[in-house]
C-alpha cells in the first residue's frame, strides 16, 4: 500500500495496524480523498487560482482549527510553494487574528433567529493588506466565513470576490479547497484520537 | 452573477424536498465535454444547477463524489446507511445547512423508519435526546463539526458504550466530516427554494 496517503501520514496510521486495515474496506472513498488533495493541490490547471494563492489560503484555514501536525503539513507546503517563503509569516500572523470558535451565525429570519449567534466577522488587517495583495485578502476573508459561519454565507459574498478578481470557476475551486480541508482535517483528527484510543 | 436571487427561501429544518438555487453561473449544459461528464460522474447530473456549478471544477468533483459514495453507499460492512444518514443530518443541523439536512434526514427516516426521531432532531436541534445509540452518534458529529474541533475520547468511549465496533466509528468520523465539506459547498454557492 502506498506510504504517501496523506491523510493516512498526518492522521500517523503505520502500514499494517488495524486502523489501515479498516481505511482498506472504505478503499474508493480513501483513494478519492487522496485525488481530491492531488486535484486541488496540483491541478491540471491553475490559471483561475493559482499555486501559491491555494497553499496560502491552505494554511490559513487549516491553522485556524488549530492542529498541529496538520498545520506544520500546510506551513511547509506553503513555505515550499514559488513565492510561498515570504508568505508564511503574513499568514501565521492572520491566523493568530482570526481564531476564534464555531459554527455561528444567523439562520434566514424566522423561527430559527432564536438560534442566531453572533461572532466575529473577519477582515484582513489594513497592515497586512499590501503583502497578501486584493485577491488573497478576499480569499481569506471568505474562508474565515466558510470556517467558523458557514450559514452567514450571502450572495454579496460571491459578489466580493467577483470584485477582487475572482472568476466563477475560481470560485468554485476556492470553495472546494475549504471545504475540502474542513473534511480533511476532521478525518485526520478523528482518526488520530481513534487510534490513540485503541493503543 | 446568476439572476436567481432568493425566492421563497424555507426558514425552518424539514424533511420536504427543497429546491436550490446558485448565485454564481452554472456551465451552460451545451457547453459540457466530455471531460465535464467524467467529473458529473452520473450523465444525469448534468440536469442539476449544483452540479454543472462545480463542474468548472471537473477533477475536484469528480474525485468528492467517487469519496461520497463510497463513504455512505458501501454499506458491505460497518455502520448500516440509516446512521450515515444521521451523521450527515446531524452535521447539517449543527452547521446549519437547510438543504442538506432536508435530504439527509429524509435518508435517515427512510433507512430507520424512525421519521419522528429524525424530526426532533430537525426541530429541536443536536440536544434533541434520541436514544443511547443515536445520541452516541450525533454528539460525536456535533464534536467534530466544532471548530476547533472537540472530537475527543470521551465520544469514542460513548460510540462503544452504544455498541459500535472501530469501522463503525471510522464510518462516523467520515460521515460527519464529509458533511463539513458538503454543507459548505450548499451553502456558500447559493441557496435552497422551498
Amino acid at each position: 500500500m502506498s506510504t504517501t496517503d496523506i491523510i493516512d501520514t498526518l492522521a500517523g496510521i503505520e502500514p499494517g495496524s488495524s486502523l489501515e486495515a479498516i481505511r482498506a474496506r472504505r478503499a474508493q472513498a480513501r483513494e478519492n480523498a487522496q485525488k481530491s488533495y492531488l486535484a486541488l493541490f496540483e491541478p491540471i490547471d491553475a490559471s483561475d487560482f493559482s499555486l501559491l494563492e491555494r497553499a496560502a489560503v491552505a494554511l490559513f484555514v487549516i491553522g485556524l482549527h488549530g492542529e498541529p501536525t496538520v498545520t506544520a503539513f500546510y506551513r511547509a507546503k506553503l513555505a515550499a510553494t514559488a513565492g510561498g517563503a515570504g508568505l508564511v509569516e503574513a499568514i501565521d500572523g492572520a491566523v493568530a487574528g482570526g481564531k476564534t470558535s464555531g459554527p455561528y451565525g444567523a439562520f434566514p429570519a424566522g423561527p430559527l433567529s432564536i438560534e442566531n449567534k453572533a461572532g466575529v466577522i473577519y477582515r484582513v488587517s489594513v497592515d497586512r493588506r499590501p503583502v497578501l495583495g486584493t485577491r488573497l485578502a478576499a480569499a481569506l476573508e471568505h474562508a474565515h466565513l466558510l470556517v467558523f459561519r458557514p450559514r452567514d454565507a450571502a450572495s454579496a459574498d460571491m459578489k466580493a470576490l467577483l470584485d477582487a478578481g475572482w472568476s466563477n470557476t475560481g470560485i468554485v475551486t476556492l470553495s472546494q479547497l475549504v471545504a475540502f480541508l474542513s473534511f480533511q482535517v476532521r478525518v485526520v483528527s478523528g482518526l488520530r484520537t481513534l487510534g490513540a484510543a485503541s493503543a | 452573477m446568476s439572476a436567481a436571487n432568493s425566492v421563497n427561501p424555507p426558514v425552518v429544518f424539514t424533511q420536504d424536498e427543497l429546491g436550490w438555487v446558485a448565485w454564481i453561473d452554472p456551465l451552460p449544459e451545451a457547453e459540457l465535454t466530455e471531460r465535464h461528464f467524467a467529473g458529473l460522474v452520473d450523465r444525469a447530473r448534468a440536469k442539476s444547477d449544483y452540479f454543472r456549478l462545480l463542474v468548472r471544477d471537473p477533477e475536484v468533483l469528480e474525485a468528492r463524489t467517487k469519496t461520497d459514495k463510497d463513504i455512505f453507499y458501501n454499506t458491505a460492512d460497518g455502520l448500516p446507511r440509516a446512521e450515515r444518514e444521521l451523521a450527515a443530518a446531524a452535521t447539517s443541523r449543527y452547521n446549519g445547512c437547510i438543504y442538506c439536512a432536508s435530504v439527509h434526514a429524509r435518508f435517515a427516516s427512510t433507512y430507520s423508519k424512525r421519521r419522528d426521531d429524525v424530526q426532533r432532531l430537525l426541530d429541536e436541534g443536536v440536544g434533541a435526546d434520541l436514544g443511547e445509540r443515536w445520541n452516541a452518534v450525533v454528539r460525536a458529529s456535533v464534536a467534530l463539526a466544532a471548530t476547533p474541533i472537540a472530537f475527543g475520547k470521551d465520544n469514542i468511549e460513548e460510540l462503544r458504550r452504544a455498541g459500535l465496533d472501530d469501522a463503525e466509528i471510522v464510518d462516523v468520523i467520515n460521515g460527519a466530516s464529509f458533511f463539513n465539506w458538503a454543507n459548505r459547498l450548499m451553502l456558500s454557492l447559493g441557496e435552497p427554494t422551498k
